[in-house]
């Protein structure tokens, strides 16, 4: 019983998060390189306008600013326990990272309910929409539920998942960061594993291609259909 | 100076029939596919009328195009401080109800319905959903001021105008209306282009052809918000703008775009200018007043040596200097100055001219007899049925003064032509209409022929797309034959 489910814990978290980002890095370039129309956010916002701001804004923002607390957690895990070492400070970041994924979830919610009433965009939503909802409704409750009852993440996520993704990126998993976790963090990190195999084939791809060029590129592009390079002259 | 080709185009509206042939060409070939059945790349407007999609010309509304403060120029919706901010969901994009929800009919109800009572009906099904639908709106609601006054009264440029002037406009028996067919204006300063975070829309080099990468493109639906002539479309099926794409696989191989070549009313002429393009911004910028000067300025005289240096050191194709040469379109904007920019006001420099309509001959009521004697020979122009205010908020930035002359000059020809072939006017009469209009004898004359008289060769002056040259600055021409074979764009090749 115990081998079993140790053998588990070495799937989920040793092997599992190696599969994911084979599967993340090889599809997300194939796509690229052989579908790269298929490359977009697949806006819904043409179809119905209102109801979108609803979802779509808090969903976005919510999850932007949770992404980066993550990212920050794992890779200046001491500047944050040090942040958090006055109860003040700890509690700001708490209540603001709980705020944070409620929003998130609010807008998912928003978002799945836009998705089912409006006939319009629901005809236009396809299975990898729907299963990429489930995913994301498991990822984000989870993570508000582990907000709420299982308090000082912020604490806790630099001290213990900080050195666990290091070990895994060092190529040298050491999950005992990870077994002695509660269920419901097992279930987050598991669910963001599932994700990131899920991403290549889904409309999360955008993510990929956020305009960057964009905020410093002359207003005009123009193309040349050969290269000769047009002159000026005064 | 830096010496560019562009692909001018210039509707007639005295000549538009309104039969909406252009519209259809244009959608058989290019919108027939999910995701486009509402797109009109081309569409015929009713002028006074709300225009598809409803009211686009009303710039509170839908804040597209170009907004100049002080001698900043910045996008009024869709510049990069407001585009990142709301990427996620753009407060100024229109939705499917601002255009309409395309439709077809069940008529397969009028074969299979079981015998009844009554006439088996063929309802409407909505070509999104698939599900039976109201007609609430369509492309052309207001067509022929049709629904008129509720419709054609919510005309944007109807504002500028005074409570008479629009009563005067909408009385029975002096009802007037003119149509306004659109297609994309490949604009020199485009404000799609411009907003694009992707940059997947792009002019084109050689000939000013706007288009959209469709690989590039990631929906972020910006250039929808910021063309003010609400010509770029989003295929709400593969999350992909699209737009008018002026027909270019035709136009590379010497045909007129389908719009063009099947227009009826041949009010539709297509040929070369060239400009300055460093000069852009500078005009972009002019006060709202000189725009139409500004951009006149803008285009060089083809026949000019220095221009001709210029284009040759800047790239421009001698067959396509000699193409310029002959540009019906050169004609009509810079020589005659009759035909008109849209909307100049929003400064994008639509490369698309207008030669705005004459109404119809105003005659007041004497005794039971129409009488439209007057002692100004252009007395007609200045109360004319669709008031000079209307007709200047779409092609004068609300200035009249370029517009009158173009009337006016229209005006003349007609005058000088009938009494050349009626008669009922004397030479000398004619000849002084031609003087106050700042006509001559020889370009009344050329004005005719080219409006009236025009074959398919004056109207459309297609530049050579020079492709075969433009594989020649890549390769060696002899050396790409033995690798690929003609025809091919990657040659074929052995493994991976």
């Amino acid at each position: 019983m115990f081998e079993a489910s140790l053998n588990m814990d070495l799937f989920l978290f040793a092997i599992l998060p190696y599969l994911s980002m084979s599967i993340f890095f090889l599809m997300t370039i194939h796509r690229y390189r052989a579908q790269s129309f298929t490359y977009s956010s697949l806006s819904s916002q043409f179809l119905e306008n209102k109801a979108h701001f609803w979802g779509t804004v808090p969903f976005h923002y919510g999850i932007l600013v949770i992404l980066a607390g993550h990212v920050l957690g794992f890779l200046i895990p001491r500047h944050l326990l040090a942040w958090n070492s006055r109860p003040l400070r700890l509690y700001v970041l708490e209540v603001s990272a709980l705020i944070f994924g409620l929003l998130s979830l609010i807008g998912l919610v928003n978002i799945i309910i836009r998705r089912v009433t409006r006939s319009k965009v629901r005809i236009n939503t396809t299975p990898s929409d729907w299963i990429l909802y489930g995913m994301l409704v498991i990822q984000l409750a989870s993570g508000v539920y582990i907000a709420v009852f299982y308090g000082w993440g912020s604490s806790w996520f630099a001290a213990s998942a900080s050195p666990y993704i290091w070990s895994l990126i060092k190529f040298s998993p050491d999950i005992g960061y990870v077994v002695a976790m509660p269920a419901a963090v097992k279930l987050h990190i598991v669910s963001a594993y599932m994700i990131i195999a899920f991403f290549p084939f889904t409309r999360l791809v955008h993510i990929l291609v956020t305009p960057n060029p964009y905020l410093w590129r002359k207003p005009q592009v123009v193309r040349w259909n050969s290269n000769r390079a047009p002159r000026r002259i005064r | 100076m830096d010496v560019r080709s562009q692909i001018g185009m210039m509707f007639h509206l005295d000549k538009c029939i309104g039969c909406h042939t252009c519209s259809i060409a244009c959608k058989n070939i290019w919108t027939d596919r999910r995701g486009t059945e509402y797109m009109w790349w081309n569409n015929v407007e009713t002028k006074p009328g709300t225009g598809y999609p409803t009211q686009w010309e009303d710039q509170e509304k839908y804040r597209g195009g170009w907004e100049k403060d002080g001698n900043d120029l910045y996008l009024k919706s869709t510049s990069k401080k407001q585009i990142v901010p709301n990427i996620f969901h753009n407060p100024a994009q229109p939705s499917m109800d601002d255009y309409y929800e395309p439709w077809t009919y069940d008529y397969q109800n009028l074969f299979t319905a079981p015998e009844g009572n009554d006439q088996p009906t063929a309802r409407p099904i909505s070509m999104v959903t698939g599900e039976y639908m109201d007609i609430e709106a369509g492309p052309n609601w207001d067509d022929d001021l049709g629904g008129s006054p509720i419709y054609a009264r919510n005309d944007p440029n109807l504002k500028s105008l005074t409570p008479e002037q629009r009563l005067q406009l909408f009385s029975v028996e002096q009802l007037v209306l003119y149509y306004f067919p659109r297609i994309c204006n490949h604009c020199l300063n485009p404000a799609c282009v411009a907003s694009c975070p992707s940059g997947a829309l792009y002019k084109r080099g050689e000939d000013g052809i706007v288009l959209v990468d469709q690989k590039r493109c990631r929906a972020w639906r910006s250039c929808v918000s910021a063309c003010p002539y609400k010509k770029v479309y989003f295929n709400w099926f593969t999350g992909k703008s699209e737009k008018c794409i002026l027909c270019f696989p035709r136009v590379e191989t010497g045909q007129a775009p389908a719009c063009f070549h099947s227009c009826v009313g041949r009010i539709r002429y297509l040929g070369v200018l060239l400009y300055d393009a460093s000069r852009i911004e500078e005009v972009a910028r002019a006060d709202e007043k000189d725009l139409i000067e500004a951009q006149r300025s803008l285009i060089l005289d083809p026949n000019d040596p220095r221009v001709i240096d210029a284009a040759l050191a800047g790239g421009v194709h001698p067959s396509v200097i000699e193409s310029a040469q002959q540009s019906p379109i050169y004609k009509f904007v810079v020589d005659w100055k009759i035909a008109l920019p849209p909307h100049i006001e929003y400064r994008t420099l639509p490369m698309l001219f207008y030669v705005p309509p004459l109404s119809p001959v105003i005659a007041t009521r004497k005794d039971d007899r129409l009488n439209s004697v007057s002692d100004d020979f252009f007395h007609d122009i200045e109360s004319s049925r669709v008031p000079l205010k209307f007709l200047s908020g779409l092609f004068g930035a609300g200035h009249d003064g370029k517009l009158r002359y173009a009337l006016k000059k229209q005006k003349a020809v007609r005058w000088y032509r009938r009494a050349v072939t009626v008669g009922d006017v004397d030479m000398e009469t004619a000849e002084k209409i031609l003087q106050q209009a700042d006509c001559t004898k020889e370009e009344a004359e050329e004005i005719y022929r080219l409006t009236a008289m025009c074959s398919f060769e004056d109207r459309f002056v297609i530049p050579p797309a020079n492709r075969e040259e433009a594989i020649e600055m890549l390769k060696e021409p002899f050396e790409h034959k033995q690798s690929a074979g003609f025809g091919f764009l990657s040659g074929p090749r052995r493994g991976l």
